[in-house]
């Protein structure tokens, strides 16, 4: 098994983790949309945060990573409750996969040897109670991202083709990366994803020479690596564990939901996507640093996160769309 | 010493490297035509030591990394799986890489990041300079050699020593500042290309027989990995500048290397480093941030691809999990054959289906088409015609709904022209943004032509056929650089018109004055494009002409 960089030992970029963690603490928020240069550390990350979460148990064999023989679907045909623990599942999508890759299809080879229909699981279904990544997502083709939003929105995941009729759980948070200067992602699509982030290299050469120090001590000896950064990580995952439970009786009061609402009045946000994940980004915030109701500094902190990529585009406004929400926030929240 | 043979010895010393760490190098990419070089290089690939393996970018996924082998499985009656032909540790030659579509690219940067112990070396034949290799691979690359200029005098492998471990060589901090600090000043954001220059430090001293870094291991590893990536020039430094990037020497050096002491200063190191800088680097960042847009599937008229479009007559295939097989051609390739094969395999049950006979399915796609609307918005334009402009690119918009056109929206005013809609099929934004178009200033005319000439070169890219719609009282009177002098206005449009006809791209011009202007109709004939005089027209009658011509071209 290859261990993955620590999550604890990447420098800086302090946005897209934050965002990953709240993302880990509470599923519903939605995926992560983290646009940024080449070699910038955002699949790092990804595959960190999962080596940082808590393991899952599940029934041995499951395509879908069921937790209970119950939850497993039909199709599966399995017979033993086998109870496993395997580390959360990150599942890579890659570019060039298809539809049937994707959502599952006939299995050919059944079909063809022995004459049976048989569904074969697509991606979807090992990434489920996991992450999907999606290197370059806006060169991924179109369909195929409105299916994935979908699916990531329903939580399940509905398979009507070749004569199979076929349904089964498919929640992940979706984290998409990308470089925006090789295509944009579409409007409606990028309203989909829950948090957006912004990376670029550190601008700082100490920074620089820390990462490239870190991972060059990670490459030439793993193990000793993973042992200095065992007790960080340990940290990290025991706060996330904690802040999931805390989550569920974090308040919001009235006003807070007044000012999320205002908030995204001022931004001119379409719809109310906005201000849904504007609140459960702040409540997981507020969970993960151990308080028990939102207040304006949550929503300060996560409005950045969680609206700079629903603004409409303003071909007047020179300034980026976070120094928009940077000002708007300051006028509103004062 | 000659240039040709300047690159042949460190392609050379790139692939001594690769020997001594052929995974954490990633590999190289070679760019050059066939020919005595680059065989002579990719024969003395031998060097690195692992097993050699060669793809072409069309290669399926199930040979890459496995599957189900089709033909096996069906003559045998029961699943056979192929092992992947990337599952061992090898050197894996990516055959005409220019070629390789961004989806395969992406799938194998995800191997080469999964640390399989493999390198890949990507045998680039690109001619033009925009014909190049997906960027997420080179990324991954230490080395970038361009044969270009070698000559056959020139291919005498050098004396190198053989491949030696590179595990135990210790790097001083101060070397580490070195390469990034340099990485930094020649505009290399991406942090890949420092730790990939480490890591080639590292080989290097392993080359050399040293077990510490010494400053011509630094200066070599820059010299082989950065001068492909870098993206700008770093300046002379002012004489007052404390010289920052120079490394300070450590305090505490351990025993065995006390010759990081004469590393190389960052000045001595950028000289290096410039000198072998690609001649065409301008060009180069030119022609990529032309690229930028491109989304890698390429262009054209007309795209073959198996999900939509006009459907081609079936193909014999593989089953490669991107075709989709065609199941009555199927049938029909086989059922002449099945009392043959019956014969041969009485017990076989059903039909007898063997690989020959899978066809799969082809569609033909149309490329759709892109209408830029060049709107005029100066105070001339505005006081009459921009309303009717509006209106009419409103009407247009409606149709190309129905024709599945895109629509793009560029306005030209005071002294500049932006894109106010980049290509889109949505009406309610064109809309919205139209009504928002504010009118007045002067008319910069070759402002909006290079704007709209610009918005055509991308959708180009995208694979969409765009058509510039300009509609202007044609009395330009800003130039391109923003200065009211009217010749030199005209001039820039004329220009810019000559330049639009050269890339290929439709036009059409419609004149909105109240007196149709010569020097518009001047302009219509040197764009190649159809020249409508328009004098009082409506909303819907400049709609109509508009889609007169645009049906007739």
């Amino acid at each position: 098994m290859t261990y993955p960089f620590p999550f604890s030992a990447i420098v800086g970029q302090n946005p897209m983790k934050q965002a990953m963690i709240l993302t880990a603490i509470d599923p519903g928020i939605g995926g992560v949309l983290v646009f940024g240069d080449r070699g910038t550390g955002k699949s790092t990350a990804v595959r960190a945060l999962a080596a940082l979460l808590p393991p899952i148990t599940q029934v041995e064999g499951c395509p879908v990573n069921s937790a209970s023989l119950e939850a497993c679907p039909d199709w599966a045909e399995i017979a033993k409750p086998d109870i496993v623990e395997r580390p959360t599942p990150v599942v890579d999508l890659p570019l060039g996969a298809t539809e049937d890759r994707v959502v599952g299809a006939l299995d050919i080879e059944r079909a063809l040897t022995r004459g049976e229909k048989a569904f074969e699981p697509g991606l979807l279904a090992r990434a489920n109670r996991g992450y999907l990544y999606i290197d370059e997502v806006n060169l991924l083709e179109d369909h195929i991202v409105d299916l994935l939003l979908d699916v990531a929105q329903s939580g399940e995941n509905v398979v009507e083709r070749e004569g199979l009729s076929i349904r089964h759980p498919a929640r992940f948070v979706l984290v998409g990366s990308g470089n925006p200067e090789e295509g944009e992602l579409r409007p409606q699509l990028l309203d989909r994803f829950g948090l957006s982030v912004e990376v670029a290299s550190p601008n700082d050469i100490g920074d620089r020479v820390e990462v490239i120090r870190r991972r060059d001590a990670f490459d030439a000896d793993r193990m000793a690596f993973l042992t200095r950064w065992q007790g960080e990580e340990e940290r990290t995952r025991n706060r996330i564990l904690a802040a999931r439970d805390l989550v569920r009786t974090v308040k919001a009061s009235d006003k807070i939901l007044r000012d999320c609402a205002e908030l995204c009045i001022a931004l001119g946000s379409d719809g109310l996507r906005g201000e849904l994940t504007l609140l459960r980004a702040a409540r997981a915030l507020a969970a993960y640093r151990g308080h028990g109701r939102v207040t304006r500094k949550h929503l300060r902190d996560v409005a950045p996160l969680a609206l700079s990529h629903r603004l409409r585009r303003d071909p007047l406004d020179e300034a980026g769309s976070g120094a928009r929400v940077a000002r708007i926030v300051g006028s509103v929240l004062g | 010493m000659s240039e040709g043979r300047d690159i042949w010895v460190r392609a050379h010393l790139a692939l001594a490297c690769l020997a001594v760490d052929p995974a954490g190098l990633g590999g190289m990419v070679i760019r050059a035509r066939p020919g005595p070089a680059r065989d002579a290089l990719v024969a003395a690939l031998d060097r690195i030591g692992l097993p050699i393996r060669r793809i072409h970018p069309t290669i399926g996924d199930d040979q890459l990394f496995g599957g189900v082998d089709i033909a096996a499985t069906l003559s045998s009656g029961r699943v056979m799986r192929s092992r992947g032909l990337l599952a061992d540790r090898q050197v894996i030659v990516l055959s005409m890489a220019e070629r390789a579509e961004s989806g395969l690219a992406a799938r194998l940067a995800q191997h080469m990041d999964g640390d399989p112990g493999s390198c890949l070396i990507l045998l680039d034949e690109g001619a033009e300079p925009d014909e190049q290799v997906a960027p997420a691979l080179p990324e991954r690359l230490a080395f970038h050699i361009d044969l270009d200029g070698v000559s056959l005098a020139d291919l005498k492998a050098p004396a190198l020593p053989g491949p030696k471990t590179a595990r135990h060589i210790h790097v001083p901090d101060d070397a580490l500042t070195a390469l990034t600090v340099l990485a930094a000043r020649f505009g290399i954001d991406s942090l890949r290309a420092p730790l990939l220059a480490l890591r080639c430090a590292r080989a290097h001293a392993a080359v050399q027989g040293r077990r510490g870094i010494s400053a011509e291991d630094i200066s070599a590893a820059a010299a082989l990995v950065y001068p492909s990536r870098a993206t700008l020039i770093p300046e002379a430094p002012q004489e007052t500048e404390p010289d920052a990037p120079d490394p300070s020497p450590a305090e505490d050096q351990r025993a065995d290397t006390e010759q990081s002491d004469n590393l190389p200063s960052g000045e001595m190191l950028i000289e290096a480093v410039k000198a072998l800088l690609p001649a065409d680097l301008l060009d180069r960042l030119k022609a990529k941030a032309k690229n930028r847009n491109a989304t890698g599937s390429g262009a054209g008229e007309k795209r073959k691809g198996n999900r939509r479009g006009r459907p081609l007559p079936p193909r014999p295939g593989r089953l490669d999990g991107r075709a989709r097989i065609d199941l009555v051609a199927t049938l029909r390739a086989a059922a002449p054959w099945q009392p043959l094969r019956r014969k041969t395999q009485p017990d076989a049950p059903g039909l007898i289906i063997r690989a020959s006979d899978l066809r799969m399915r082809r569609f033909e796609e149309k490329s759709d088409r892109l209408l830029i609307f060049t709107v005029d918005a100066s105070g001339s334009s505005a006081i009459s015609r921009l309303n009717e402009a509006k209106g009419a690119v409103e009407i247009l918009l409606a149709q190309a709904y129905a024709r599945r056109d895109h629509v793009a929206l560029v306005a030209f005013r005071g002294t500049s022209a932006e894109v106010l809609l980049p290509p889109t099929r949505s009406l309610v934004q064109t809309k919205r943004r139209l009504a928002a178009l504010p009118g007045g200033g002067g008319t910069p005319l070759a402002a909006g032509l290079k704007q709209a000439a610009e918005l055509a070169a991308i959708s180009k890219t995208k694979g969409l056929t765009p058509t510039v719609v300009v509609m202007t009282d044609g009395r330009a009177n800003i130039a391109l650089d923003g200065s009211a002098d009217r010749p030199r206005a005209n001039a820039d449009s004329e220009t810019l018109a000559n330049s639009i006809r050269a890339q290929n791209i439709q036009g059409l011009m419609i004149d909105t004055s109240n007196r149709p202007q010569p020097a518009l109709q001047g302009l219509a004939s040197v764009l190649d494009a159809p020249y409508l005089p328009l004098p009082r027209a409506d909303a819907q009658r400049v709609s109509e002409a508009v889609s007169d011509a645009l049906s007739a071209v």
